[in-house]
Protein backbone atom coordinates (compact mmCIF):
# COMPACT_ATOMS: atom_id res chain seq x y z
CA UNK A 1 0.00 0.00 0.00
CA UNK A 2 1.04 3.75 -0.96
CA UNK A 3 2.18 5.53 2.15
CA UNK A 4 -0.85 7.69 3.39
CA UNK A 5 -0.92 11.17 3.53
CA UNK A 6 -0.46 12.47 6.90
CA UNK A 7 -2.29 14.91 9.11
CA UNK A 8 0.75 16.95 11.25
CA UNK A 9 -1.76 20.22 12.40
CA UNK A 10 -5.51 21.06 13.80
CA UNK A 11 -7.18 24.13 14.58
CA UNK A 12 -10.38 24.91 15.27
CA UNK A 13 -13.13 27.87 16.94
CA UNK A 14 -15.56 27.53 19.31
CA UNK A 15 -18.43 26.55 18.34
CA UNK A 16 -20.73 29.59 18.84
CA UNK A 17 -22.48 32.77 18.24
CA UNK A 18 -19.20 35.13 16.78
CA UNK A 19 -21.34 38.38 16.41
CA UNK A 20 -17.75 40.17 16.51
CA UNK A 21 -16.26 37.80 13.81
CA UNK A 22 -16.94 37.35 10.20
CA UNK A 23 -17.19 34.22 8.23
CA UNK A 24 -13.06 35.01 7.11
CA UNK A 25 -12.12 35.93 10.62
CA UNK A 26 -13.40 32.68 11.42
CA UNK A 27 -11.92 30.69 8.90
CA UNK A 28 -8.34 32.76 9.26
CA UNK A 29 -8.39 31.58 13.33
CA UNK A 30 -8.49 27.94 12.80
CA UNK A 31 -6.08 28.32 9.57
CA UNK A 32 -3.47 30.31 12.10
CA UNK A 33 -4.34 27.84 14.48
CA UNK A 34 -3.84 24.57 12.29
CA UNK A 35 -0.03 26.29 10.68
CA UNK A 36 1.22 27.06 14.07
CA UNK A 37 0.58 23.64 15.32
CA UNK A 38 2.03 22.09 12.07
CA UNK A 39 5.50 24.65 13.01
CA UNK A 40 4.49 27.11 9.80
CA UNK A 41 5.15 24.89 7.17
CA UNK A 42 5.09 26.39 3.34
CA UNK A 43 1.70 25.15 2.40
CA UNK A 44 1.27 24.56 -1.95
CA UNK A 45 -2.88 24.53 -1.71
CA UNK A 46 -6.11 25.56 0.24
CA UNK A 47 -8.96 23.76 0.27
CA UNK A 48 -11.99 25.81 1.95
CA UNK A 49 -15.14 24.19 2.48
CA UNK A 50 -18.41 26.11 2.87
CA UNK A 51 -22.00 25.43 2.27
CA UNK A 52 -23.89 28.93 1.69
CA UNK A 53 -21.38 31.92 2.69
CA UNK A 54 -22.84 33.77 -0.81
CA UNK A 55 -26.69 33.86 0.79
CA UNK A 56 -25.88 34.32 4.46
CA UNK A 57 -22.91 36.47 4.42
CA UNK A 58 -22.91 37.98 1.29
CA UNK A 59 -19.45 36.85 0.30
CA UNK A 60 -18.25 34.90 -2.29
CA UNK A 61 -14.97 32.81 -3.67
CA UNK A 62 -13.96 32.26 -0.10
CA UNK A 63 -10.83 30.76 -1.22
CA UNK A 64 -9.03 33.14 -2.49
CA UNK A 65 -10.31 35.58 0.10
CA UNK A 66 -8.67 33.35 2.48
CA UNK A 67 -5.16 32.76 0.94
CA UNK A 68 -4.90 36.58 0.11
CA UNK A 69 -5.83 37.37 4.11
CA UNK A 70 -3.00 34.41 4.72
CA UNK A 71 -0.65 36.52 2.68
CA UNK A 72 -0.45 33.31 0.74
CA UNK A 73 -0.07 35.03 -2.60
CA UNK A 74 0.75 32.31 -5.55
CA UNK A 75 -0.70 29.35 -4.17
CA UNK A 76 -3.46 26.81 -5.21
CA UNK A 77 -6.58 28.39 -3.72
CA UNK A 78 -10.17 26.00 -4.33
CA UNK A 79 -13.17 26.22 -2.39
CA UNK A 80 -15.77 22.71 -2.07
CA UNK A 81 -19.07 22.75 -1.79
CA UNK A 82 -21.79 20.22 -0.87
CA UNK A 83 -23.78 21.55 1.53
CA UNK A 84 -23.24 20.55 4.79
CA UNK A 85 -20.88 17.86 3.56
CA UNK A 86 -18.70 20.76 2.72
CA UNK A 87 -15.88 20.56 4.61
CA UNK A 88 -15.04 16.85 5.09
CA UNK A 89 -14.81 17.18 0.92
CA UNK A 90 -12.46 19.64 1.46
CA UNK A 91 -10.46 17.47 3.38
CA UNK A 92 -10.94 14.64 0.82
CA UNK A 93 -9.38 16.92 -2.29
CA UNK A 94 -6.80 17.92 -0.15
CA UNK A 95 -5.65 14.62 1.11
CA UNK A 96 -6.42 13.55 -3.03
CA UNK A 97 -3.69 16.25 -3.61
CA UNK A 98 -0.77 15.24 -1.33
CA UNK A 99 -1.73 11.84 -2.77
CA UNK A 100 -1.61 12.52 -6.04
CA UNK A 101 2.00 14.44 -5.39
CA UNK A 102 0.81 17.48 -6.89
CA UNK A 103 1.56 19.60 -3.46
CA UNK A 104 3.67 18.53 -0.44
CA UNK A 105 1.69 20.50 2.51
CA UNK A 106 -2.09 21.75 2.30
CA UNK A 107 -4.46 23.20 4.14
CA UNK A 108 -7.60 22.05 4.44
CA UNK A 109 -10.11 24.83 6.59
CA UNK A 110 -14.00 24.42 6.25
CA UNK A 111 -16.12 27.54 7.75
CA UNK A 112 -19.96 28.25 8.48
CA UNK A 113 -20.70 31.72 10.12
CA UNK A 114 -24.46 31.41 9.76
CA UNK A 115 -25.55 33.90 12.48
CA UNK A 116 -25.77 36.49 10.02
CA UNK A 117 -29.09 35.58 9.22
CA UNK A 118 -32.19 34.76 11.20
CA UNK A 119 -33.23 31.21 11.72
CA UNK A 120 -36.00 31.26 9.30
CA UNK A 121 -33.46 32.02 6.39
CA UNK A 122 -31.01 29.25 7.56
CA UNK A 123 -34.24 26.88 7.63
CA UNK A 124 -34.20 28.37 3.65
CA UNK A 125 -30.64 27.44 2.62
CA UNK A 126 -30.82 24.20 4.18
CA UNK A 127 -33.62 23.38 2.26
CA UNK A 128 -31.36 24.14 -0.84
CA UNK A 129 -28.85 21.06 -0.30
CA UNK A 130 -31.64 18.79 -0.71
CA UNK A 131 -33.68 18.73 -4.55
CA UNK A 132 -34.90 21.95 -4.03
CA UNK A 133 -37.71 21.09 -6.84
CA UNK A 134 -39.39 18.98 -3.90
CA UNK A 135 -37.84 20.87 -0.67
CA UNK A 136 -39.67 24.19 -1.80
CA UNK A 137 -43.05 23.02 -3.53
CA UNK A 138 -43.91 20.79 -0.31
CA UNK A 139 -42.41 23.14 2.31
CA UNK A 140 -40.26 20.34 4.15
CA UNK A 141 -37.37 21.45 5.87
CA UNK A 142 -34.14 19.61 6.77
CA UNK A 143 -35.84 18.72 10.33
CA UNK A 144 -39.11 18.31 8.89
CA UNK A 145 -37.65 15.61 6.41
CA UNK A 146 -36.08 13.45 9.64
CA UNK A 147 -39.44 14.05 11.52
CA UNK A 148 -41.10 12.05 8.58
CA UNK A 149 -37.96 9.37 8.97
CA UNK A 150 -38.37 9.60 12.99
CA UNK A 151 -42.26 8.27 11.90
CA UNK A 152 -41.11 5.64 9.82
CA UNK A 153 -38.69 4.50 11.74
CA UNK A 154 -40.78 4.37 15.17
CA UNK A 155 -43.94 2.62 13.26
CA UNK A 156 -41.79 -0.05 11.77
CA UNK A 157 -39.04 -0.96 14.85
CA UNK A 158 -41.14 0.17 17.50
CA UNK A 159 -39.02 2.43 18.93
CA UNK A 160 -40.50 5.60 21.05
CA UNK A 161 -39.11 8.86 20.74
CA UNK A 162 -37.60 8.98 23.88
CA UNK A 163 -35.80 6.37 23.35
CA UNK A 164 -34.28 7.85 19.67
CA UNK A 165 -33.24 10.91 21.31
CA UNK A 166 -31.12 9.43 23.92
CA UNK A 167 -28.07 9.80 20.77
CA UNK A 168 -28.33 13.63 21.66
CA UNK A 169 -27.97 12.51 25.31
CA UNK A 170 -24.65 11.23 24.23
CA UNK A 171 -23.51 13.67 22.43
CA UNK A 172 -24.01 16.15 25.34
CA UNK A 173 -22.69 13.88 27.60
CA UNK A 174 -19.41 14.46 25.33
CA UNK A 175 -19.70 17.83 24.63
CA UNK A 176 -19.44 18.60 28.51
CA UNK A 177 -15.62 17.83 28.23
CA UNK A 178 -15.29 19.91 24.91
CA UNK A 179 -13.92 23.64 25.48
CA UNK A 180 -14.99 24.24 21.79
CA UNK A 181 -18.60 22.57 22.02
CA UNK A 182 -21.17 25.33 21.18
CA UNK A 183 -23.24 23.35 24.05
CA UNK A 184 -20.81 22.18 26.55
CA UNK A 185 -23.47 20.76 28.98
CA UNK A 186 -25.38 17.81 30.00
CA UNK A 187 -29.00 17.19 28.92
CA UNK A 188 -31.85 14.55 30.03
CA UNK A 189 -34.60 13.17 28.30
CA UNK A 190 -36.71 15.20 30.05
CA UNK A 191 -35.03 18.11 28.90
CA UNK A 192 -35.84 17.68 24.98
CA UNK A 193 -38.94 16.48 25.45
CA UNK A 194 -39.46 19.67 27.17
CA UNK A 195 -38.02 21.93 24.46
CA UNK A 196 -40.55 23.58 21.58
CA UNK A 197 -41.41 21.26 18.81
CA UNK A 198 -39.50 22.12 14.90
CA UNK A 199 -41.22 19.68 13.17
CA UNK A 200 -43.56 16.60 15.17
CA UNK A 201 -42.66 14.65 16.75
CA UNK A 202 -38.54 16.13 16.65
CA UNK A 203 -38.15 18.88 19.16
CA UNK A 204 -35.71 22.07 19.24
CA UNK A 205 -33.17 20.41 21.40
CA UNK A 206 -32.88 16.95 19.47
CA UNK A 207 -31.54 19.27 16.32
CA UNK A 208 -28.45 20.44 15.81
CA UNK A 209 -28.16 23.91 16.60
CA UNK A 210 -27.56 27.37 14.72
CA UNK A 211 -23.75 28.43 15.15
CA UNK A 212 -20.52 29.70 13.79
CA UNK A 213 -17.46 27.95 13.34
CA UNK A 214 -14.47 26.98 11.86
CA UNK A 215 -11.81 24.24 11.35
CA UNK A 216 -8.20 23.44 9.76
CA UNK A 217 -5.79 20.23 9.02
CA UNK A 218 -2.59 20.59 7.84
CA UNK A 219 -1.60 17.67 5.75
CA UNK A 220 1.68 16.60 3.97
CA UNK A 221 3.18 13.89 1.87
CA UNK A 222 3.82 10.83 4.35
CA UNK A 223 8.15 11.45 4.08
CA UNK A 224 7.49 14.77 5.84
CA UNK A 225 5.22 13.58 8.55
CA UNK A 226 7.82 12.91 11.16
CA UNK A 227 9.95 15.86 10.92
CA UNK A 228 6.58 18.45 11.32
CA UNK A 229 4.71 16.52 13.86
CA UNK A 230 5.73 14.44 16.98
CA UNK A 231 2.36 12.40 16.73
CA UNK A 232 1.43 12.22 13.17
CA UNK A 233 -1.79 10.98 12.40
CA UNK A 234 -2.54 8.93 8.99
CA UNK A 235 -5.63 9.38 6.52
CA UNK A 236 -6.00 5.51 5.56
CA UNK A 237 -8.75 6.59 3.78
CA UNK A 238 -10.94 8.96 2.45
CA UNK A 239 -13.99 7.89 0.47
CA UNK A 240 -16.78 9.77 -0.89
CA UNK A 241 -20.27 8.38 -2.33
CA UNK A 242 -23.37 9.73 -3.53
CA UNK A 243 -27.06 8.40 -3.60
CA UNK A 244 -30.32 9.21 -4.82
CA UNK A 245 -30.90 12.93 -4.17
CA UNK A 246 -34.98 12.50 -3.35
CA UNK A 247 -35.61 11.27 -0.20
CA UNK A 248 -38.99 9.70 -1.16
CA UNK A 249 -37.05 8.15 -4.35
CA UNK A 250 -34.84 5.92 -2.41
CA UNK A 251 -35.93 1.89 -2.53
CA UNK A 252 -36.00 2.48 1.59
CA UNK A 253 -36.01 5.73 3.51
CA UNK A 254 -34.39 4.71 6.08
CA UNK A 255 -31.38 3.19 4.74
CA UNK A 256 -28.60 5.88 3.73
CA UNK A 257 -27.21 4.55 1.17
CA UNK A 258 -24.35 6.94 0.73
CA UNK A 259 -23.04 5.85 3.42
CA UNK A 260 -22.97 2.35 3.24
CA UNK A 261 -21.02 2.44 0.45
CA UNK A 262 -18.24 5.35 1.30
CA UNK A 263 -17.86 3.65 4.44
CA UNK A 264 -17.43 0.22 2.81
CA UNK A 265 -14.60 1.26 0.87
CA UNK A 266 -13.04 3.33 3.34
CA UNK A 267 -12.48 0.19 5.50
CA UNK A 268 -11.34 -1.78 2.63
CA UNK A 269 -8.85 0.89 1.47
CA UNK A 270 -7.94 1.65 4.88
CA UNK A 271 -7.66 -2.83 5.63
CA UNK A 272 -9.32 -2.35 9.05
CA UNK A 273 -12.48 -3.89 9.83
CA UNK A 274 -15.16 -2.19 11.85
CA UNK A 275 -14.14 -4.20 15.04
CA UNK A 276 -10.52 -2.63 14.82
CA UNK A 277 -12.23 0.89 15.10
CA UNK A 278 -11.78 2.43 17.97
CA UNK A 279 -14.13 5.56 18.18
CA UNK A 280 -16.71 6.73 15.49
CA UNK A 281 -18.20 10.65 14.51
CA UNK A 282 -21.20 10.55 12.81
CA UNK A 283 -23.19 12.95 10.92
CA UNK A 284 -26.25 13.98 13.41
CA UNK A 285 -28.47 16.75 12.36
CA UNK A 286 -31.20 15.15 14.39
CA UNK A 287 -30.96 11.76 16.88
CA UNK A 288 -32.91 9.72 13.90
CA UNK A 289 -29.79 10.30 11.42
CA UNK A 290 -27.42 9.61 13.29
CA UNK A 291 -29.46 6.03 14.92
CA UNK A 292 -29.35 5.64 10.79
CA UNK A 293 -25.84 5.79 10.75
CA UNK A 294 -25.21 3.35 13.03
CA UNK A 295 -27.27 0.92 11.44
CA UNK A 296 -25.64 1.49 8.10
CA UNK A 297 -22.39 1.04 9.03
CA UNK A 298 -23.23 -2.04 10.86
CA UNK A 299 -22.55 -1.47 14.20
CA UNK A 300 -26.50 -2.45 14.97
CA UNK A 301 -28.58 -4.41 12.73
CA UNK A 302 -31.95 -2.90 11.27
CA UNK A 303 -34.27 -1.79 13.57
CA UNK A 304 -31.55 -2.09 16.64
CA UNK A 305 -29.73 1.16 16.43
CA UNK A 306 -31.51 2.94 19.26
CA UNK A 307 -31.02 -0.51 21.54
CA UNK A 308 -27.39 0.15 21.17
CA UNK A 309 -27.85 3.72 22.18
CA UNK A 310 -30.42 3.02 25.27
CA UNK A 311 -27.37 -0.24 26.32
CA UNK A 312 -24.66 2.11 26.73
CA UNK A 313 -22.76 1.00 24.08
CA UNK A 314 -22.12 4.39 22.87
CA UNK A 315 -20.48 5.72 25.37
CA UNK A 316 -17.06 6.51 25.85
CA UNK A 317 -15.42 3.20 27.31
CA UNK A 318 -18.14 1.39 25.95
CA UNK A 319 -17.89 -0.87 22.53
CA UNK A 320 -18.58 1.85 20.21
CA UNK A 321 -17.88 4.95 21.18
CA UNK A 322 -19.68 7.48 19.32
CA UNK A 323 -19.29 11.35 18.98
CA UNK A 324 -16.36 11.46 21.53
CA UNK A 325 -16.61 15.82 21.46
CA UNK A 326 -20.09 16.18 20.94
CA UNK A 327 -20.96 15.49 17.83
CA UNK A 328 -23.14 18.09 15.92
CA UNK A 329 -26.10 17.67 18.41
CA UNK A 330 -23.29 18.74 21.08
CA UNK A 331 -20.26 20.63 19.76
CA UNK A 332 -22.47 22.05 17.57
CA UNK A 333 -22.87 21.85 13.13
CA UNK A 334 -21.67 24.81 11.58
CA UNK A 335 -22.33 23.42 8.05
CA UNK A 336 -19.47 23.63 6.06
CA UNK A 337 -16.77 23.17 8.78
CA UNK A 338 -18.37 20.21 10.69
CA UNK A 339 -16.62 17.38 8.38
CA UNK A 340 -13.02 19.41 9.38
CA UNK A 341 -14.14 19.47 13.16
CA UNK A 342 -14.98 15.93 13.15
CA UNK A 343 -11.37 15.38 11.80
CA UNK A 344 -9.62 17.79 14.65
CA UNK A 345 -11.20 15.82 17.23
CA UNK A 346 -10.32 12.42 15.63
CA UNK A 347 -6.57 14.16 16.04
CA UNK A 348 -6.81 15.11 19.51
CA UNK A 349 -7.87 10.85 20.15
CA UNK A 350 -5.43 9.76 18.18
CA UNK A 351 -2.60 12.00 19.89
CA UNK A 352 -3.75 11.34 23.22
CA UNK A 353 -5.35 14.86 23.76
CA UNK A 354 -8.78 14.40 24.47
CA UNK A 355 -8.77 15.00 28.13
CA UNK A 356 -11.53 13.61 29.88
CA UNK A 357 -13.32 12.20 26.91
CA UNK A 358 -10.14 10.17 25.91
CA UNK A 359 -11.07 6.99 24.47
CA UNK A 360 -8.49 4.60 25.87
CA UNK A 361 -5.54 3.34 23.20
CA UNK A 362 -7.23 4.82 20.25
CA UNK A 363 -5.08 3.97 17.38
CA UNK A 364 -8.07 4.07 14.23
CA UNK A 365 -11.28 6.44 13.86
CA UNK A 366 -13.57 6.69 11.32
CA UNK A 367 -15.31 10.12 10.43
CA UNK A 368 -19.07 10.50 8.47
CA UNK A 369 -20.38 13.81 7.21
CA UNK A 370 -22.90 14.01 4.91
CA UNK A 371 -24.98 16.41 2.67
CA UNK A 372 -28.44 17.07 3.86
CA UNK A 373 -30.42 13.29 4.35
CA UNK A 374 -27.20 11.61 2.64
CA UNK A 375 -27.20 12.59 -1.04
CA UNK A 376 -23.66 12.72 -0.55
CA UNK A 377 -21.50 11.20 2.25
CA UNK A 378 -17.67 11.43 2.82
CA UNK A 379 -15.56 8.72 5.18
CA UNK A 380 -12.65 9.22 6.61
CA UNK A 381 -10.82 6.53 8.43
CA UNK A 382 -7.66 7.82 10.54
CA UNK A 383 -4.86 6.23 12.32
CA UNK A 384 -1.82 6.50 14.63
CA UNK A 385 0.87 7.33 12.58
CA UNK A 386 2.60 4.06 14.67
CA UNK A 387 -0.41 2.17 13.09
CA UNK A 388 1.21 2.25 9.49
CA UNK A 389 4.74 3.07 9.83
CA UNK B 1 -36.22 36.09 -9.63
CA UNK B 2 -37.58 36.59 -12.87
CA UNK B 3 -41.18 35.81 -14.32
CA UNK B 4 -40.10 33.41 -16.83
CA UNK B 5 -38.58 30.81 -14.40
CA UNK B 6 -42.11 30.90 -13.31
CA UNK B 7 -43.37 29.97 -16.65
CA UNK B 8 -41.21 27.61 -16.77
CA UNK B 9 -42.04 25.24 -13.46
CA UNK B 10 -45.80 25.72 -14.50
CA UNK B 11 -46.26 22.11 -16.48
CA UNK B 12 -44.62 20.24 -13.37
CA UNK B 13 -46.12 22.44 -10.66
CA UNK B 14 -49.98 22.87 -11.63
CA UNK B 15 -50.38 19.05 -12.26
CA UNK B 16 -48.35 16.08 -10.78
CA UNK B 17 -46.00 15.48 -13.76
CA UNK B 18 -43.10 12.67 -13.79
CA UNK B 19 -41.51 10.44 -15.61
CA UNK B 20 -41.95 6.66 -16.88
CA UNK B 21 -38.95 4.70 -18.15
CA UNK B 22 -40.20 3.78 -22.09
CA UNK B 23 -37.35 0.70 -20.92
CA UNK B 24 -38.56 -1.16 -17.77
CA UNK B 25 -42.23 0.88 -17.12
CA UNK B 26 -40.51 2.82 -13.95
CA UNK B 27 -42.08 6.30 -12.91
CA UNK B 28 -40.66 8.69 -10.96
CA UNK B 29 -41.14 11.90 -9.27
CA UNK B 30 -39.89 14.83 -9.96
CA UNK B 31 -39.01 14.05 -13.41
CA UNK B 32 -35.67 13.07 -14.57
CA UNK B 33 -33.62 12.51 -17.37
CA UNK B 34 -32.47 8.83 -16.59
CA UNK B 35 -33.26 6.14 -15.08
CA UNK B 36 -31.60 4.88 -12.03
CA UNK B 37 -33.24 1.06 -12.29
CA UNK B 38 -32.19 0.21 -15.61
CA UNK B 39 -29.71 2.96 -16.92
CA UNK B 40 -32.05 3.90 -19.98
CA UNK B 41 -31.80 7.26 -21.35
CA UNK B 42 -35.27 7.39 -22.71
CA UNK B 43 -37.54 8.27 -20.72
CA UNK B 44 -41.48 10.06 -21.11
CA UNK B 45 -43.09 12.69 -19.63
CA UNK B 46 -46.12 11.43 -17.73
CA UNK B 47 -49.35 13.36 -15.60
CA UNK B 48 -49.68 11.36 -12.24
CA UNK B 49 -53.07 10.81 -11.01
CA UNK B 50 -52.47 13.48 -7.77
CA UNK B 51 -54.53 10.39 -5.59
CA UNK B 52 -52.38 8.08 -2.83
CA UNK B 53 -52.01 7.20 0.78
CA UNK B 54 -50.49 9.08 3.36
CA UNK B 55 -47.62 6.91 5.00
CA UNK B 56 -46.11 9.57 7.15
CA UNK B 57 -46.51 13.51 8.25
CA UNK B 58 -45.21 16.27 10.10
CA UNK B 59 -46.47 19.73 11.40
CA UNK B 60 -43.86 22.35 10.62
CA UNK B 61 -43.08 24.85 13.23
CA UNK B 62 -40.11 26.54 11.94
CA UNK B 63 -40.46 27.25 7.93
CA UNK B 64 -38.29 28.97 5.79
CA UNK B 65 -38.49 32.53 5.27
CA UNK B 66 -40.70 32.30 1.75
CA UNK B 67 -43.71 30.06 3.86
CA UNK B 68 -43.98 31.97 7.19
CA UNK B 69 -47.74 32.83 6.07
CA UNK B 70 -48.30 29.17 6.37
CA UNK B 71 -47.17 28.51 9.59
CA UNK B 72 -47.94 25.99 11.22
CA UNK B 73 -48.31 23.39 7.90
CA UNK B 74 -47.95 19.66 7.74
CA UNK B 75 -46.33 18.20 5.05
CA UNK B 76 -46.93 14.46 4.35
CA UNK B 77 -45.00 11.59 2.67
CA UNK B 78 -47.49 9.94 -0.02
CA UNK B 79 -47.49 6.89 -1.93
CA UNK B 80 -49.39 7.57 -5.28
CA UNK B 81 -51.74 4.93 -7.01
CA UNK B 82 -48.36 4.47 -9.47
CA UNK B 83 -46.42 3.37 -6.74
CA UNK B 84 -45.00 6.70 -6.52
CA UNK B 85 -43.90 8.54 -3.70
CA UNK B 86 -43.75 12.32 -3.16
CA UNK B 87 -44.00 14.49 -0.87
CA UNK B 88 -46.48 17.50 -0.43
CA UNK B 89 -48.35 20.03 2.05
CA UNK B 90 -51.75 18.70 3.18
CA UNK B 91 -54.06 21.23 3.34
CA UNK B 92 -58.17 21.52 4.47
CA UNK B 93 -57.47 18.98 7.37
CA UNK B 94 -56.04 19.05 10.64
CA UNK B 95 -53.06 16.76 12.56
CA UNK B 96 -55.93 15.20 14.51
CA UNK B 97 -57.41 14.23 11.15
CA UNK B 98 -54.88 11.75 9.48
CA UNK B 99 -53.30 8.74 9.70
CA UNK B 100 -51.03 6.48 8.13
CA UNK B 101 -53.37 4.98 5.35
CA UNK B 102 -55.42 7.91 4.79
CA UNK B 103 -56.46 8.20 1.18
CA UNK B 104 -55.29 11.96 -0.13
CA UNK B 105 -55.86 13.50 -3.62
CA UNK B 106 -53.98 16.81 -5.39
CA UNK B 107 -55.40 20.31 -5.34
CA UNK B 108 -54.35 23.66 -6.63
CA UNK B 109 -53.32 26.10 -4.02
CA UNK B 110 -51.12 28.94 -3.64
CA UNK B 111 -47.62 28.13 -2.85
CA UNK B 112 -45.84 30.96 -2.10
CA UNK B 113 -45.91 34.99 -2.71
CA UNK B 114 -42.55 36.97 -3.63
CA UNK B 115 -42.63 40.21 -1.95
CA UNK B 116 -46.09 42.34 -2.15
CA UNK B 117 -45.30 42.70 -5.99
CA UNK B 118 -43.79 39.70 -6.92
CA UNK B 119 -45.14 36.58 -8.60
CA UNK B 120 -47.72 34.46 -7.12
CA UNK B 121 -47.07 30.69 -7.48
CA UNK B 122 -49.77 27.97 -7.41
CA UNK B 123 -49.15 24.36 -7.52
CA UNK B 124 -50.90 21.32 -6.09
CA UNK B 125 -51.22 20.39 -2.13
CA UNK B 126 -53.15 17.43 -1.15
CA UNK B 127 -56.15 16.95 0.83
CA UNK B 128 -58.04 13.94 2.17
CA UNK B 129 -59.78 12.21 -0.27
CA UNK B 130 -63.48 13.79 -0.84
CA UNK B 131 -65.50 10.53 -0.72
CA UNK B 132 -67.92 10.36 -4.06
CA UNK B 133 -70.84 7.93 -4.22
CA UNK B 134 -71.06 5.54 -6.79
CA UNK B 135 -73.57 6.51 -9.35
CA UNK B 136 -74.17 9.52 -7.77
CA UNK B 137 -74.81 12.61 -10.64
CA UNK B 138 -71.85 14.38 -9.28
CA UNK B 139 -69.25 14.48 -11.14
CA UNK B 140 -66.02 13.95 -9.93
CA UNK B 141 -63.68 17.19 -10.50
CA UNK B 142 -61.32 16.01 -13.20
Amino acid sequence: MKAPPAIVGVGCTKVREHWGKSVLDLAVEACLKALEDAGNPDVDAIYLGNAASELMNEQGNLAALLADALALEGIKAVEVRAGDASGSLALHQASMDVTSGSSRAVLACGVEKMTDVMVQEVERVGMLFEDARTTFHSGVTIPGLCAILTRLYMERYGADYEDIILFAVNDHRNAANNPYAQYPFPIDVKAIMGSPLVADPIRLFDTAGIGDGAAAVVLCEPGDARRMSDAPVAILASEVACSRMSLSERDDLLSIRSLRLAADRALEKARVGLKDVDFFEVHNTTSIMGILALEEMGLAGRGEGWKLVKEGQIAIGADWPVNTMGGLKGRGHPWGATGLYQAVEAVWQLRGEAGKNQVDGAEVGLTHNMCGLGSVSCVHVLARWEVVA
Amino acid sequence: MSVPRFWREIPHKYRLLGSRCRSCGAIYHPRRPTCPRCGSRDMEEVVLSGRGRLLAYTVIRRPPSDLEEFRPYIVGLIELEEGVKVLGQIVDCGPEDLRPGLEVEATLRRIRAHGPSGVIEYGYKFRPALKWEKGSSSQRPS
